[in-house]
């Protein structure tokens, strides 16, 4: 059983959650992702290490409620404890020698770009951060952010905050009108924000990195639900990644096999969370 | 005595009712069919049957024990050479190992030793495992890594000598392939529980949620005082063929069927939060016994028809006798002599198979002969689910934070074939992360002989 030490609200649905965990904080590298399991009848969730403290021997993890699961971990409160928490996971973000850095968050794809630019900075990089979220009250860890980079910019869908737009919007302005030059480019977010962000670096030839979060059951390399296929080879994101290139990656095809159990999903939340409210199953 | 040359049938669940149900198939001997079977056998006092057991099982003596109706002492005599019984009882080959020893079979059917085996263990499952003799604890920890069959068995094996026995765990739940990838209808779950409730009680510790390679390094074990290391990781990585469509939505490794099935109970979804993707036409690729279990595992879940596909005959089908026996008497299809060449897909899901005949030439390197593929052959059958079974390579996570460990092409541990030592001071390793995929009794055989070498390694210190 694994302590919730602290929990914040940070927006509509969305958490923030400090875990007791001294065996996942011990190896935990950014860009890795534990598997959480809540009840006996569980299921086994990726969530990305959003930050940790050897010492201390905690893991945050920032979530938004999409789906059974997500939404069950968001009703427990500080003091209570996941039944499961496994990890690290994955393979952790390399990191070292990159001098100018744009990191592109977009929604709770903000939380695991946190701990990356938070070692980019500390390693002297100087980083650039673009976060968008679809209004004001999605936009999280702006403050945080704030500290560790050199310029930060930030879009919401209707204009509730910063520029109207999205992420890719800026990030145009930065290369084509400001001619910024970076040596990577980091974006973590919904599929179609980093298929759009890395079909833009692409023509520019800017190295491209994203985190992907495909469905997984195991996250150890053992059911291979999660494959997908990058630059023509089939790639197990749990133990290959969670990061890839993110101009060899087949993101049409990543969105497809995010969609494959959308129809036992509804089966799912409909009518158990309404059940749920009830106190009873 | 006259001698009877046909084994005391088992009751079965009728095959029309268990297509519908996870029950298990086998229901057991009585007491009575328990009696008659063990009369049967002959006590050689030469028994091939124990050689042809990979744990050395004192067959004749326990099966002489329940002749004069001494239960306990056959019980006493199976779990001084085998900890998990009730589990090698239902799912070793015994047909391909001490069955197939038998004296009797020069004549006709052999004794029926797993079902004995069986009975006798289902009529303990609720006492402990007895140390041979009163041991000392030795103040010796060891690591276990992986609590499936090998695991379990070398850390059994180590409790019952007196070392102190971790098993790091990287799923929720103990058991590793028991319990992952056996469905409930071959080997109960609460069964393969009682029989790893026993090693806790035996003083073996499990820790969950640990996976050794990304929570804790081999390393990390010994700087925290472990002396020796036991690496029984298994075969989790699942392989696919490398044809087209095998990322279509529909496409399942057996593995993820299996664990999604089993470990996670998706055949209970909704009030299980783990769905599987159920079909109407399933295909499952492969002959061998993780085939037939997923294959009828797709069955119970409702499935309209399911087709085993095969690309050599059925008499190479690499499945138990037993197992193919059960999955066509419950209505499972077998399309031999068949290769798939490439998924079919229609708006991002599966469609269909597009496969290629086959015909067998001559042996090759398995001692089988080879198959090959008809010119021409081609043809497609419709299916909108298609289950990948043909096979799984040694799990990556440890050699790729052990560098030092020394690994073949496949993967596969390297081991000294007497000790199981590998190329690390103090570090063994057994069961399917050494071979690849093989079966339960193999992996129990190799925790066993690893745990003796750990031993004699720590005892001379």
């Amino acid at each position: 059983m694994y302590k919730i030490l602290e929990k914040k609200a940070l927006g509509p649905g969305m958490w923030y959650m400090r875990i007791q965990a001294p065996l996942v904080a011990r190896r935990a590298m950014p860009g890795q992702f534990i598997m959480f399991r809540i009840s006996e009848e569980g299921e086994r969730v990726p969530l990305t290490i959003a930050d940790f403290d050897r010492q201390e021997g905690w893991v945050t993890i920032i979530f938004q409620e999409v789906g059974f699961s997500t939404k069950q971990l968001g009703r427990l409160e500080q003091g209570d404890h996941i039944l499961d928490f496994a990890g690290p996971l994955g393979q952790p973000s390399v990191l070292d020698g990159f001098k100018k850095v744009l990191c592109i968050g977009g929604g709770v794809g903000i939380a695991p770009l946190y701990p990356q630019i938070k070692q980019l900075s500390q390693a002297g990089a100087s980083v650039s951060v673009i976060i968008g979220a679809r209004s004001k009250d999605y936009i999280i860890l702006e403050e945080e952010i704030k500290g560790l980079s050199d310029s930060l910019y930030i879009a919401t869908d209707d204009g509730s905050y910063g520029q109207k737009g999205f992420v890719t919007d800026i990030l145009k302005d930065l290369i084509t009108k400001q001619a910024s030059k970076y040596d990577l480019v980091i974006a973590i977010g919904p599929l179609v924000m980093m298929k759009a962000v890395a079909d833009f670096t692409r023509a520019f030839a800017i190295p491209t990195r994203v985190s992907l979060n495909p469905i997984m059951v195991d996250g150890t390399g053992m059911c291979g639900g999660c494959r997908v296929t990058v630059g023509g080879q089939t790639k197990y994101a749990c133990v290959d990644g969670p990061e890839f290139d993110g101009h060899l990656v087949d993101f049409d095809e990543a969105m497809r096999r995010q969609g494959m159990y959308k129809q036992e999903e509804r089966v799912d939340h409909s009518c158990r969370l309404t059940d749920q409210g009830g106190g009873s199953k | 005595m006259k001698l009877v040359f046909t084994k005391t049938p088992m009751r079965e669940q009728d095959p029309l009712k268990r297509r519908n149900n996870f029950k298990e198939v086998n229901l057991g001997y009585s007491l009575e069919e328990a009696l008659h079977e063990a009369k049967r056998c002959l006590q050689c006092k030469k028994p091939k049957c124990v050689k042809g057991c990979p744990v050395n099982v004192s067959i004749p003596d326990f099966i002489d024990a329940i002749v004069k109706g001494d239960l306990e002492k056959a019980y006493n005599i199976i779990t001084t050479s085998n900890n998990l019984p009730a589990i090698c009882g239902r799912v070793c080959p015994q047909e391909q190992q001490c069955e197939k020893q038998c004296i009797l079979t020069t004549r006709g059917e052999s004794v029926a030793i797993g079902r004995l085996e069986r009975f006798v263990a289902d009529s303990f499952l609720d006492s402990d495992i007895k140390a041979d003799q009163e041991v000392k604890a030795k103040g010796k920890r060891v690591a276990v890594v992986g609590s499936g069959p090998a695991g379990l068995t070398a850390a059994g094996d180590l409790a019952k000598l007196g070392y102190d026995v971790t098993i790091f765990e990287a799923f929720h739940e103990p058991g590793g392939v028991l319990v992952y990838g056996i469905p409930e209808f071959r080997l109960p779950k609460d069964l393969v529980k009682k029989e790893i409730d026993k090693l806790k009680r035996l003083g073996v510790k499990f820790q969950m949620n640990t996976i050794i390679g990304k929570t804790l390094t081999i390393d990390d074990l010994f700087q925290d005082g472990f002396k020796a290391v036991f690496i029984g990781s298994g075969a989790g990585l699942p392989r696919f063929m490398g044809i087209d469509g095998e990322n279509l939505n529909g496409v399942y490794s057996a593995n993820e069927y299996l664990t999604r099935v089993n470990l996670m109970k998706a055949y209970d979804f909704p009030n299980s939060h783990t769905p599987v993707k159920l079909g109407e036409k399933i295909a499952v690729v492969g002959g061998g016994n993780v085939a037939m279990d997923a294959a009828r595992s797709a069955l119970r879940l409702g499935a309209r028809e399911v087709h085993i596909i095969y690309r050599r005959s059925m008499e190479e089908l690499p499945a138990r006798s037993e197992e193919v026996h059960h999955a066509r008497e419950e209505g499972v299809i077998f399309d031999v002599l068949i290769n798939p060449k490439e998924i079919i897909g229609e708006d991002g899901w599966v469609k269909g198979l597009k496969c290629v005949k086959m015909e067998l030439g001559e042996m090759d390197a398995s001692g089988r002969k080879r198959p090959r593929e008809i010119e021409g052959s081609e043809f497609i059958m419709d299916f909108d689910l298609v289950i990948m079974a043909i096979g799984t390579s040694p799990n990556p996570l440890i050699k790729a934070s052990t560098p030092e460990l020394e690994t073949n092409d496949r993967g596969g541990i390297l081991v000294d074939q007497e000790t199981y030592a590998t190329s690390m001071d103090r570090v063994y390793a057994g069961g399917d992360a050494v071979t690849g995929s093989a079966t339960v009794i193999m992996a129990m055989g190799a925790g066993k002989r690893a745990a003796q070498a750990i031993d004699k390694r720590l005892s001379k210190e």
